[in-house]
């Protein structure tokens, strides 16, 4: 019970002192989200339980070397080895990602990610305007972070270093950022989806 | 005025592993072995 509330970082810990019910936590915690990560890219069961097998071995061969230092980061690190097999998968197979038509995935919802229709390009075009005239209203310090997390995916611990303040300074303008947003957006009545 | 943008759903496939597959992760790690010595590392193995 204790174990299923300790964050990543404690359990990795544990792991790494011997405490294999710690990996179990681990592996139930993002078994769902990296399977699914998985699938959205390989779009195959079989090829999906590979490679998050072969993922997770990486994993504990890492761990077991005490080689691990993401600093807390355990998701995105296990999903950018996971990536990587997938690109070594596709390598393999020599052939492009293929998508296929099912209940959960339709040929055209994909095709439309790439291009969208002419209705749907009008939306989007509309909704990117609103939203930079409305970051252009913020203070300065709010946009910086916005955009440097937002468009940039830029972590808050590389935002404080790039803007030269603390993490917690860098996260207060972050939610100050959201907070005067939405404030802009219900005051100018508009509806930011597509 | 109001605007209004039409709304799509995303479309995504919720898959988790199998119970087979955790379990042969987590025997595969009780017994697996590392041993630093001298510079090198060993991986043992144990069935």
């Amino acid at each position: 019970m204790e174990l299923l509330q300790a964050k990543d970082a404690t359990l990795i810990q544990k792991y790494t002192q011997g405490d294999e019910r710690a990996l179990e936590v681990l592996i139930n915690r993002y078994n769902t989200r990296l399977s699914s990560f998985i699938y959205s890219k390989v779009f195959d069961k079989e090829i999906t339980e590979d490679i998050f097998q072969d993922t997770f071995v990486k994993v504990i061969r890492t761990l077991k070397r005490g080689k691990y230092n993401e600093e807390g980061k355990f998701l995105p690190w296990v999903i950018r080895i996971a990536h990587n097999l997938i690109i070594d998968h596709f390598r393999k197979s020599n052939r492009m990602p293929r998508y296929e038509m099912g209940e959960e995935y339709s040929l055209f919802s994909i095709m439309q990610d790439g291009s969208l229709n002419a209705e749907h390009q009008l939306i989007q075009d509309q909704i990117t305007e609103d939203l930079a005239s409305l970051i252009r209203q913020l203070p300065e310090d709010q946009q910086k972070v916005l955009q440097m997390r937002m468009y940039q995916e830029m972590s808050f611990k590389e935002i404080a270093e790039r803007t030269g303040v603390s993490i917690n300074t860098a996260l207060g303008r972050m939610r100050y950022a959201l907070i005067n947003l939405r404030r802009l957006i219900e005051e100018h009545s508009i509806v930011l989806t597509n | 005025m109001e605007q209004l943008y039409t709304k799509t759903s995303p479309q995504c496939k919720l898959v988790t592993a199998s119970e087979e597959t955790v379990r042969f992760l987590l025997d595969y790690s009780k017994s697996l072995s590392i041993v630093e010595a001298d510079g090198m590392t060993i991986e043992n193995n144990l069935n």
